[in-house]
């Protein structure tokens, strides 16, 4: 009786251009006039995106090697501080890297340059060894010259995040946005209902292995994100009610676009990467229908006071307050404003639509489900390991 | 008589001498408000529109400057380069005039510049740059 698909049937429909797909906002309006079960036995496969800033990006590139070679030991990409680490002519450049002193332009950038195809300088130092005598070399690299470009990104696609209110008397100037005094308004990040963990909260359809549109390609989940927390409360609809799950998601560079992936920089914080990420979630039962029907008012998210250190918590709201441009917090009513942008995540999640029903995204079965216990550790400071030496 | 748009600030302690009353009472100017933002106790600003003989202009702005409040001639605009926007909202988190709002249907960031007080906030706000001063008339 009860409606169970697997991974295959619902791929078989794609093949034939027969699955039904809807986005995750178009499913929840769907819910309210029909049941899971009546959802489950309709619809194959729901979309769900997010287009926000997410730090925790990166590329790996491959420069080849120069005649003479040279062990990269020092590496400056447009001026801004590659990681030198790995191997000869291997490099991550982080997203938020940057030359202190030129804060407004960073590793965000340079990746976004890099898909534009814009030449870059690249500006290597080593120290020059039998096999790799070279000691310096300046040159440009863009998109043709390398040999690979690949995203990987440790923590993206948050599960849920806080709002942000300030409650001290200045200006806070925060990866939330700049945060008014006096708690004058308040940001929120997620995009509610259509945001991929919050529709699948217990991650029964994601894991590793699955694949994702990532930056305006196809990508994939490899790993839980670093900060994976399965331990936070959760509300009634199952919902974890602040910062959680994430994903380490992977792609090639070189197929991406700067329409999905924005480099970005906030006033006296610093440079981070809008990453766009598509997620399908299979409706393999009336479980995940039920999961996948969660609408803007069902998910709540816990509002910190960003102006305090510790960020404590001063109340919580939901999604469909949030959007209504004004929350109440501790008798306080404060004007809303998103720092993700929903109009891109929409656009995601109807391109991703398009692409599975015209059978050109197959979903995936994941190769191994995520850890389910799952809490975090704080950094403790502890005492030195050799206590320093007395008279310098 | 002459009809301009001004920009003026006002230092933290300001907030409660009665500048527009001093304005019409001794400078006979009449005062459009187009926009204010004014919180006790931190620096406010008002976008006003004056209107009055010249020299009665001239003297009413004197007789602001010398209370402090600095008064300019709303000669600067905000531009926005409207292609390259994502539509993240950082912006409208601080653009109390209105002017900044998103759009409740598409989410798409819609500037209304007829509503702008050029008090630009956004131009730090906005996680890409696209906001620009633009000084000419
Ligand atoms: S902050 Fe910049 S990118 Fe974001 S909505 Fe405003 S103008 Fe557009
Ligand atoms: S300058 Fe920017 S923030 Fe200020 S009123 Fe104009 S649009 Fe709004």
């Amino acid at each position: 009786m009860s409606i169970q698909k697997t991974y295959e049937e619902i791929n078989e429909k794609i093949r034939r251009g027969e699955a039904v797909v809807l986005t995750a906002e178009e499913v929840s309006q769907m819910a309210l006039t029909a049941s899971p079960e009546e959802i489950a036995e309709k619809v194959d496969v729901v979309t769900t995106a997010t287009f926000g800033a997410m730090c925790s990006s990166g590329a790996i590139v491959n420069f080849g090697h120069a005649n003479p070679p040279i062990r990269m030991e020092k590496i400056r990409l447009n001026g801004v501080p590659a990681y030198e680490g790995l191997a000869a002519v291997d490099t991550y450049i982080g997203a938020t890297a940057c030359d202190p002193e030129n804060p407004k332009y960073g590793g965000a950038h340079v990746i976004q340059d890099l898909i534009e195809g814009k030449d870059i300088e690249l500006e290597a130092w080593g120290k020059g060894t039998d096999c790799y005598p070279r000691k310096h070399i300046k040159t440009i690299i863009n998109k043709e010259t390398v040999n690979e470009m690949i995203l990987f990104n440790p923590r993206n696609a948050y599960q849920n995040y806080n709002v942000a209110v300030n409650s001290t008397a200045q200006m806070k100037y925060t990866y939330m946005g700049n945060l008014l005094p006096h708690m004058r308004n308040a940001t929120y990040s997620t995009s509610g209902e259509l945001s991929p963990l919050l529709n699948d909260p217990e991650m029964k359809t994601i894991g590793i292995g699955t694949r994702i549109f990532l930056g305006g390609t196809q990508g994939f989940v490899v790993w839980p994100g670093t900060q994976f927390n399965t331990s936070k409360p959760k509300n009634e609809h199952g919902v974890p009610v602040s910062n959680s799950a994430t994903l380490a998601v992977i792609g090639n560079l070189k197929e991406m676009s700067s329409e999905f992936l924005q480099a970005a920089y906030y006033e006296k914080y610093g440079v981070s990467l809008f990453v766009g990420i598509g997620i399908p979630i299979p409706v393999l039962n009336a479980d995940i229908a039920k999961c996948v029907s969660i609408r803007n008012e069902q998910i709540e998210t816990t509002v910190c006071d960003y102006g305090v250190p510790g960020t404590p918590a001063l109340g919580r709201v939901n999604y469909a307050q949030l959007r209504s441009g004004e929350i109440e917090v501790q008798g306080k009513k404060i004007r809303t404003a998103p720092v993700s942008s929903l109009s891109k995540a929409r656009k995601i999640a109807d391109l991703l639509k398009k692409l599975i029903q015209s059978g050109e995204f197959e979903i995936t079965k994941p190769i191994q489900m995520f850890p389910t216990n799952t809490s975090l550790k704080s950094l403790k400071e502890q005492p030195p390991l050799t206590p320093p030496k007395e008279g310098n | 008589m002459q009809k301009k748009r001004y920009v003026l600030k006002f230092p933290p302690q300001s907030g409660d001498q009665p500048f527009s009353y001093h304005l019409v009472k001794d400078f006979d100017i009449r005062i459009n408000i187009l926009r204010a933002e004014v919180w006790p106790g931190k620096t406010g600003s008002l976008v006003l529109e004056l209107e009055g003989t010249s020299d009665n202009l001239k003297q009413g702005i004197a007789y602001l400057k010398e209370n402090q409040v600095s008064c300019e001639p709303l000669n600067k605009k905000i531009t926005w380069n409207e292609k390259r926007c994502i539509s993240c909202g950082n912006c409208t988190a601080v653009c109390f005039a209105g002017a900044l709002q998103m759009d409740p249907v598409n989410w798409e960031l819609q500037f209304d510049s007829e509503k702008c007080i050029v008090c630009e906030l956004c131009v730090p706000a906005c996680p890409l740059n696209l906001f620009k001063i633009d000084f000419r008339e």
